[in-house]
């Protein structure tokens, strides 16, 4: 069940790691058993789980506006289309998610609280403009090719609600990906502007995509806890690997140039070898100081500032309703 | 500056080929009017449903899991009920 009204914290036993029950738990999860939220968890499993949960569910939140920035400008009816249902998509994923990390007891309206208070963070890569129509190309192609990568696994997550909410997102993503590569091959197809302004996506997007799978496995902070807990199944340099080597035979269809001069097929490994990422620029956008952080925390408050009044008159229509009800069947007693 | 938390709901859908409402998920809605109507946009936008309910979450009791053994025991003991504790004889073919 998805229901936090189930989840009232049963006095302050959620904090006492009791050892019995700390290992019955592991037990479960090494056992591939999955964990649901009415049951005992550890303090941290919940801890970790409701961070990564609701950054996802902004993450997708988020990940609507540069994207949205395009919808008035698609090219063509099609794409449009396209384009509109995607970003509907992106929006449902933020709310599965948000339902998601309820189940673990912090309310929708904390979570949203926390990221418009600049509290919680969401995916490094939204805080990149998209200058041109081949980004939204890019984006599908790549970014959403990056998520599918990272998400694939975590359908497999020991917690129930978001391995669940991750096998609903994956079936919806496949179509988000085949979209921006079909952009993406008319547009290399095309004139020399045309293709010229694909390159220049992918010259902007890839070095940001790589960083979508975090710090190198040397350096993150979340990884061990997390795997013995089978929240995660691969490192994140596994992943970033499996996404290069499934990327560069597909920008080499397109007669795409990769932005790496030192990318290549290591006949050793039968992986692609590629150049050092840049880990300064993932550290300062993570710390707002990538070109549109500021941009898109000034959107999401916005739209949450201007949609206060439609959800105060939703919940006062509600409780006049409620009130009246109630009044109706005091007469009829 | 917390909103007050909005009513959650849990939505069940039946789809073209199940019988049954199956779990989808839950959301947030003032009224149950806007509940389903949010439950069309937020788990049917390929066709998946045919039909909506949708529940207030706190309406809803549930078993205790870790109560689950003691819960569930009864069956565990009466393999009696299935039909593989009988024995019928090869010559009578499928049963
Ligand atoms: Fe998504
Ligand atoms: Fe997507």
């Amino acid at each position: 069940m998805y229901t936090q009204a189930l989840n009232a914290p049963q006095s302050d036993e959620r904090h006492l790691e009791d050892a019995d029950k700390s290992a019955r738990f592991e037990a479960r999860v090494a056992n591939e058993q999955r964990i649901e939220p009415n049951d005992w968890m550890p303090a941290a499993y919940r801890k970790t789980l409701t961070r990564q949960i609701s950054q996802h569910a902004h993450s997708e939140i988020v990940g609507m506006l540069p994207e949205g920035n395009w919808i008035t400008r698609a090219p063509t009816l099609r794409r449009k289309a396209a384009l509109l249902a995607k970003v509907q998509d992106e929006c449902g994923h933020g709310l599965y998610l948000y339902a998601a990390a309820e189940t673990l007891g912090s309310s929708r309206e904390e979570l949203v609280d926390q990221l418009l208070g600049g509290k919680a963070k969401y995916s490094s890569i939204f805080n990149y403009p998209t200058l041109t129509w081949a980004d939204i190309g890019a984006i599908g192609w790549l970014v959403d090719g990056a998520a599918i990568m990272n998400q694939i696994p975590l359908c497999r997550c020991s917690y129930g609600p978001y391995a669940r909410a991750m096998i609903r997102v994956c079936k919806e993503e496949s179509f988000h990906q085949r979209q921006g590569y079909e952009i993406m091959v008319t547009l290399s197809r095309g004139t020399d502007e045309q293709k010229a302004m694909a390159q220049d996506a992918l010259n902007r997007w890839w070095w940001p995509c790589l960083m979508m799978f975090g710090p190198p496995d040397q350096q993150s902070q979340h990884g061990n806890q997390s795997t013995r807990w089978k929240i995660k199944r691969f490192s994140n340099d596994e992943l970033r690997q499996k996404f290069v080597d499934a990327t560069v035979p597909q920008a080499r269809y397109l007669g795409l140039t990769m932005p790496d001069p030192e990318l290549r097929f290591n006949d050793a490994t039968q992986h692609w070898d590629f150049g050092a990422i840049d880990w300064q620029e993932f550290a300062d956008v993570l710390a707002g100081f990538g070109p549109c952080n500021r941009d898109r925390m000034a959107a999401r408050r916005k739209a949450h500032d201007d949609g206060a009044w439609v959800r105060e008159a939703a919940q006062a229509y509600a409780d006049k309703e409620r009130a009246r009800r109630a009044a109706d069947n005091a007469v009829a007693a | 500056m917390s909103e007050p938390n909005s009513q959650l709901w849990e939505v069940f859908i039946r789809s073209r080929n199940g019988l049954a409402h199956k779990h989808a998920g839950s959301l947030h809605a003032a009224d149950s009017t806007l509940a389903l109507q949010a439950a069309r946009d937020v788990y049917t936008r390929r066709g998946e449903g045919l039909s909506i309910w949708v529940v207030p979450s706190n309406a809803i009791t549930a078993s205790d899991p870790a109560e689950a053994g003691m819960m569930f025991e009864p069956a565990q003991s009466k393999i009696y009920r299935h039909p593989t504790f009988y024995d019928v004889p090869d010559e009578v073919g499928h049963m």
